[in-house]
């Protein structure tokens, strides 16, 4: 599903050259529930762009299904995100102007251009699926943190996502909203065989996982199976 | 596009008072540049109506070399017969040309058997300069704007100097090319007011009364002024009259020379200068737009830098991201444009049904009139729209290409 090969990431700062991912390599089945663990600095965010086509490694190769999607160009990856991967982020970040039903429709309309009539079933069954379905007219402001992280995950799968990529998907909810939230994703990747990669320091979602990659200075020092 | 179209108003409607505040300078800015073009067009007209129909005319013929030395108003560069008729020929079938008036400017002496004083005259067929001229009529102080043979129509500045008033008999004394004295007796037929402007001082008098007291016996003309029946094909007119210009003299040198209104009279620069402030009022207006829109198109892409990297990272294509703020960019100008529109079509209403009056130079009581076409209303307006679509395109390039892992940091 996902292959990554000798990645590493270097940034410039100033004079100095940073390597922040030395020599990563690694696989990632379809359907697989994984998180990237490790303290500040290990480099799973910046891991987590690279797989999720948000950045570019300074070198190595990032294969997913069939597609070579290092030497993309910006439009190119733009449209293979839109097409095959979900994003769900810390902070939620839904567009505030638009409601619960159009932020979760927004990708069908503005990515991949469906039908009205299709659009309106896919962003239903998701609003049934994440319960929000009485809430669909309210704009992200009127509703609770717990519900946007609801809505966030709708909008990451409207695409039929083959991967979603979240970022600490559970740090601004409490405690019981995060459970229901990594209950929530785990259901969907077991009725779909979604795949989902996080990225956090979440104990409650490194307890549900089936795979914990451990990261510590840009390189894997431990990567296990978990029963679930 | 109804869903960018959707998303971009939402957008604008986001921070409704900064929108607010953008469209309403954009709408000042169509306002001032309309109500000023509406007015100066209107006083422009005035001013050429003025000039080229109570004295210049719109086009004037003379023997080449007169107007090298027409402040001496020389009567041996008068067109004679077989000019005149070469002249009348060419213009008999002219499809732009309404009318014809001829006539023999002299300088002489107005004496009121008390003093006497400097006077220049045009010798004049009255039917004929009264069509050429129609506003002259309006010039002249009296019953009825006649003049016949006998007459004198004595400027004002002269008339108030020599203490003249209408009825009065005077003596008009002048050389004729040969140098020899004649004089005769006329009667004010009525005062004509000063207008500014070449031939603004000059007196009337019947053609024949010149040719009396210049002793021409010949047909002989100064000058043959022409009105066109639309003085927008001033151009087309003079391209017309090609087969006069071309024409040869006895030396192979041009015979005659055609001069326009424009040519003639110094008021065309004031004319033209109208012209470049109502330019420089555009560019203050694009100025406007283009600061206005430009500022408030930045600062909606450093308040949404999160929001923009969230759509790029779900896939939103780059040329859609610029659709979205151009669209934004657009509908602030189309806004401003249209409300600019109505509210100046409004005021210019209002200053026509007011009657409002103001004075000009001698002239008072002259009702303030408005023009303001449909085409200078659409011109602005398309100004403004694409003032407003060129000043985005820098702030949606920018944000298009804002690398998105750069920007779901920010806060």
């Amino acid at each position: 599903m996902i292959e990554a090969k000798n990645l590493k990431k270097v940034y410039k700062a100033g004079e100095l050259d940073l390597t922040v991912i030395k020599d990563l390599s690694l696989k990632i089945g379809k359907g697989e529930f994984v998180s990237l663990i490790g303290p500040s600095g290990s480099g799973k965010s910046t891991v987590l762009n690279m797989l999720g086509c948000l950045d570019t490694p300074t070198s190595g190769d990032i294969i997913i299904g069939e597609t070579k999607t290092n030497g993309m160009n910006k439009s190119a990856l733009a449209n293979f995100r839109g097409e095959h991967i979900g994003f769900i982020f810390q902070s939620f970040n839904l567009i505030p102007v638009l409601s619960v039903y159009e932020n979760i429709e927004y990708p069908l309309i503005m990515i991949q251009d469906l039908p009205e009539e299709e659009r309106k079933q896919r962003v239903m069954s998701l609003l049934k699926e994440v319960g929000m379905e009485d809430q669909k007219d309210k704009t992200p402001d009127k509703i609770s943190g717990g519900q946007m992280q609801r809505v966030a995950i709708a909008r990451a799968l409207v695409t039929k996502p083959k991967i979603v990529f979240a970022d600490e998907p559970t740090a601004n909810l409490d405690s019981k909203t995060a459970h229901m939230i990594i209950e929530l994703m785990k259901r969907i990747q077991k009725e779909h065989g979604t795949t989902f990669i996080f990225a956090t320091h979440d104990e409650k979602i490194v307890s549900n996982v089936d795979r914990l990659i451990t990261l510590v200075d840009g390189e894997i020092v431990n990567d296990e199976k978990v029963a679930s | 596009m109804n869903n960018i179209l959707k998303i971009s108003f939402r957008n604008l409607k986001r921070n409704s008072r900064r929108t607010l505040l953008t469209a309403s300078l954009i709408t000042l800015g169509v306002i001032f540049v309309l109500l000023y073009t509406a007015l100066s067009t209107s006083f422009k007209s005035y001013m050429v109506g003025q000039i080229t129909d109570s004295v210049m005319g719109h086009i004037q013929i003379h023997k080449k070399g007169y107007i090298a030395s027409v402040e001496n108003l020389p009567l041996d560069r008068n067109l004679n017969q077989k000019a005149i008729e070469f002249i009348e020929n060419q213009l008999k079938d002219n499809p732009y040309v309404e009318s014809i008036s001829y006539r023999i400017k002299f300088g002489g002496m107005f004496s009121n058997f008390v003093s006497s004083t400097n006077i220049r005259l045009n010798g004049v067929i009255p039917k004929d300069e009264f069509k050429t001229l129609p506003l002259l009529k309006e010039r002249i102080k009296g019953e009825s704007a006649k003049l016949k043979e006998g007459e004198i129509i004595v400027p004002e500045i002269i008339a108030k100097g020599m203490d003249v008033k209408k009825g009065d008999t005077i003596v008009l004394v002048a050389n004729n090319k040969k140098g020899s004295v004649n004089g005769i007796n006329l009667k004010v037929a009525g005062i004509a007011e000063q207008i500014s402007g070449p031939g603004g001082r000059d007196g009337y008098i019947h053609i024949d009364d010149a040719k009396k007291v210049l002793r021409i016996n010949e047909v002989e003309v100064s000058e043959i002024v022409i009105r066109l029946k639309d003085v927008a094909d001033l151009k087309k007119a003079v391209k017309s009259m090609q087969a006069i210009s071309d024409q040869r003299n006895k030396q192979d040198k041009p015979a005659f020379e055609i001069h326009t209104w424009e040519a003639l009279s110094p008021f065309y620069n004031i004319i033209k200068m109208l012209d470049i402030m109502n330019i420089s009022i555009q560019i203050i207006l694009i100025s406007i737009v283009l600061i206005s829109i430009l500022n408030v198109m930045i600062m909606s892409v450093y308040e949404r830098i999160k929001e923009i990297g969230t759509i790029s990272a779900m896939g939103t294509p780059p040329k859609t991201i610029v659709k979205l703020f151009l669209t934004e960019g657009l509908m602030l100008g189309i806004f401003g444009a249209i409300v600019g529109s109505v509210i100046s079509v409004l005021i210019v209403f209002g200053i026509d049904a007011a009657q409002i009056t103001y004075s000009f130079g001698r002239q008072s009581d002259l009702v303030l009139e408005t023009s303001l076409s449909f085409t200078q209303v659409i011109t602005v307006s398309i100004i403004v729209i694409v003032i407003s679509l060129i000043a985005s395109i820098s702030p949606a390039i920018k944000a298009s290409k804002l690398d998105p892992v750069e920007a779901l940091r920010s806060n």
